[in-house]
């Protein structure tokens, strides 16, 4: 099964690649990575889509944890949470079909990015299901090219507890 | 002890982190971007140097060292072919959980990327290799990764540490404070087991009928070894040990079974495979232990405690995890028992096992076994000894037949086996250990592996007895090519290339002796343990096509047990 992990990690150097390095080490698949900033300067937050039965998402989870420059692991996975996705498209029209596509991508709440005498760049942001089911569609168009960008996903609003400054984990 | 800041260089501020750390030993060899630092050290007086003749040896060295006193070995080598030369080392610090602090140079900040000459990405080559490792980019950072690199080694599960030191870090200077405390976010070890588990445990210790100990080098590195003989003592609990266990309980008590796994004793298998409760401790289900993971223990419910949480439902899924210190949990396990448990029923099968197939070889021959040579030891020592023994046929010799009293009294490759590994590793402890012999028992092969470390030996006059043990193979895979291979000898003869051992010690300045019948045994070890101002080697001659057995084949269950030989050959 498809699983989301959120690995909130130390900003420093090589801690990126401890992670690439220990899902090859220990066999573990990783479907997407995403990684950037979050409220805190030192810190970076990593979204995973991964796969596999329990028992190698327990291990996937306990491994992430041991590694020193993760500062908390959350599995994100159930739907209740906040996951979004954006992938760039871009697709072949013709005259008839510019305006389907144009449709299809309202649909989707997509944008037209960029569009030339041959294809149209659609922009679409949402869960990754929503992708596909555009991606899909799309596909019967002629997709030319396409980039994804992974997911990226945060744990739904617990209210967060008065805590002066330190709430900053808790929303992970 | 807080001292006032004071502006130092690199070099300095090394070396005082290291006075902080308390680090009395440090094994390393110098080359072109360390020279700074071997600069600094020529003044240094509150720690020895030891110089090796090559880097591998000095992170073995290292961890004969830390496995030997429970210290943190320290490694000091040069950039490019001075850091690749201790992978293997740290390979297989990491897969026996021993804690080491490597230094390595680095080219220049600047050059690094460049292809600069003796540039290697150490820090990238040792990432899955290390439990940690860092690049210090700033002199600023030199201290506190320092501190930290000693921190993350030594406590949780121990492990390797690498620290990268480009060369301009180490000459440029800055204000110097050691830090008094560190905050590392992500690396909090849990030390405490859950309450209601440990309850739990003490439970299913007090409803079993039929439970066994099942003791890995966790207890030992934790220190738990008391926590474990009361527990054990005080309710009459059958022990097995893994190979790093070995030591943590006595081996000469009616209590302890032997080791466990492919080579493991008859008894200590069948109580794995019959009993209904079994308590993993500090012990990680390795494949050489389980055999088939499906049939191991598989009536018995499993408990397992580790400070790991990586460990658990690892290799084996288990009913009752406890993640904590092994030494802690022990010792509430205890106080949650009020009356001595008994189980007399299980003892008289455990017994019955005992007698059916005990260790036995061959011995009314007249020619010389390993396992007469490794009793013979035990005989002259009492047990009270460092053994530190290679890779192959010998180490499971040594491991059934040399009754561990002690925990660190045996040192040994066993995650990673590392042929090579038992010369200098013998050299680490042997600084580290001043009041019990320490004896280096090899195979003819590995003893190859790193014999230039024989100088190193003779140079400090460290009393190192040398063992070889020659059967004129590389006898353990000699022995899987006899049982699984059609009898193809592939490139295991050594008899044709073979030195003279002898004549190879003396040349490096060791006194010599050579064995060839079980009757010299014993004079010449008396003779060989005289001499305590210098290492001494023994070649012991003994048969060469002898099996190790029992012998659970890989990945079977303990109903394929081998129990001797099937063919009568030699
Ligand atoms: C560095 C390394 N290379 C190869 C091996 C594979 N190997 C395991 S045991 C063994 C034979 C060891 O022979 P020897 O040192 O003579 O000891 P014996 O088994 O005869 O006691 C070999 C080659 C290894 N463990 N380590």
């Amino acid at each position: 099964m498809k699983h989301i992990i959120s690995v909130l990690l130390e900003n420093r150097f090589g801690a990126f690649n401890r992670v690439a390095t220990m899902f090859s080490g220990k066999g573990f698949n990783i479907q997407s990575i995403s990684i950037g900033e979050t409220e805190m300067p030192e810190t970076s937050r990593m979204t995973l889509v991964t796969s596999g039965d329990d028992k190698i998402i327990e291990q996937v989870v306990k491994q992430l944890n041991r590694l020193i420059d993760t500062i908390k692991v959350v599995d994100l996975t159930q739907s209740s949470n906040i996951i979004r996705e954006m992938a760039l498209i871009t697709v072949f029209y013709q005259k008839g079909t510019r305006s389907e596509i144009t449709n299809i991508c309202n649909i989707f709440r997509g944008n037209i990015v960029d569009i030339n005498n041959k294809t149209l760049t659609l922009e679409i942001t949402g869960p990754p299901d929503k992708i596909d089911a555009a991606v899909n569609v799309l596909m019967g168009y002629g997709i030319k090219e396409m980039a994804r960008s992974g997911a990226v996903a945060l744990k739904r609003g617990e209210q967060i507890k008065d805590q002066r400054k330190e709430t900053t984990f808790t929303q992970l | 002890m807080k001292k006032a800041k004071r502006f130092m260089t690199g070099a300095e501020i090394f070396f005082e982190c290291l006075r902080y750390e308390k680090v009395k030993h440090i094994f390393g060899y110098p080359g072109g971007a360390v020279l700074k630092l071997y600069e600094q050290l020529y003044d240094v007086d509150f720690l020895e140097h030891i110089l090796v003749r090559h880097e591998q040896g000095a992170t073995h060295a290292a961890e004969g060292y830390a496995k030997a006193t429970g210290k943190v070995g320290v490694v000091l080598v040069t950039s490019g072919p001075g850091a690749t030369n201790t992978v293997t080392g740290i390979a297989d610090a990491y897969m026996d959980s021993v804690p080491l602090v490597v230094f390595t140079g680095q080219v220049a900040s600047h050059l690094i990327g460049n292809d600069a000459f003796q540039e290697a990405d150490i820090v990238g080559i040792t990432r899955p290799i290390t439990k940690h490792n860092f690049l210090v980019r700033d002199v600023k950072e030199l201290a506190i990764t320092i501190k930290q690199a000693f921190y993350i080694a030594s406590t949780g599960r121990p492990g390797p540490v690498l620290v990268d030191l480009p060369k301009d870090v180490i000459n440029s200077s800055c204000d110097f404070e050691y830090p008094e405390e560190i905050d590392l976010k992500g690396y909090k070890p849990v030390y405490f087991g859950h309450q209601n588990q440990i309850k739990k445990a003490a439970e299913m210790l007090k409803k079993a009928k039929k439970p066994l100990l099942y003791v890995g080098g966790g207890v030992i590195m934790s220190g738990g070894t008391n926590e474990l003989a009361i527990l054990a003592k005080e309710n009459n609990l059958p022990v097995t040990m893994t190979l790093q266990g070995l030591g943590s309980f006595s081996g000469i008590e009616d209590q302890s079974l032997g080791m466990l796994g492919m080579h493991g004793t008859y008894c200590a298998n069948m109580a794995v495979n019959n009993c209904d409760l079994l308590i993993a401790l500090g012990a990680r289900f390795d494949d050489r232990v389980t055999g088939n993971p499906d049939t191991f223990a598989k009536d018995a419910y499993k408990i397992h405690v580790d400070i790991d949480p990586t460990a658990i439902d690892k290799n084996v899924t288990v009913d009752l995890p406890i993640v904590g210190d092994v030494k802690h949990v022990l010792a509430e396990i205890a106080s949650e028992l009020s009356e001595p448990l008994k189980y007399d029923e299980w003892w008289d099968q455990i017994n019955s096992w005992k007698d059916e197939c005990p260790l036995l070889y061959e011995d009314n021959d007249g020619r010389l076994r390993t396992e007469f040579v490794i009793e013979s030891l035990f005989n002259k020592t009492k047990g009270n000894a460092v053994i530190v023994s290679d890779v192959g046929q010998h180490q499971m010799w040594t491991a059934q037949y040399f009754n561990f009293t002690n925990p660190r009294s045996f040192i040994t490759s066993g995650g990673l086996g590392t042929m090579g590994f038992s010369v200098p590793a013998s050299i680490g402890a042997s600084f580290g250990v001043k009041d019990k012999p320490v004896i280096s028992i090899n195979g003819d092969g590995g003893f190859q592996m790193n014999i230039q470390e024989l100088v190193t030996a003779v140079a400090y006059k460290l009393p190192i007895k040398f063992v070889v043990i020659n059967n004129s193979f590389l006898g353990m895979v000699r022995q899987w090519q006899e049982l699984f291979h059609l009898e193809k000898y592939s490139f295991t003869d050594l008899s044709a290339s073979n030195p003279d051992f002898v004549k190879v010690a003396e040349a490096f300045g060791l006194k010599a002796f050579l064995v060839e019948s079980p009757k010299e045994m014993k004079s010449t070890l008396d003779k060989a343990f005289e001499i305590n101002n210098g290492p001494v080697l023994i070649e012991c001659r003994v048969v060469q096509e002898d099996m190790v057995f029992p012998m659970i084949p890989p990945g079977a269950s303990v109903e394929s047990m081998i129990v001797k030989r099937l063919n009568s050959k030699q």
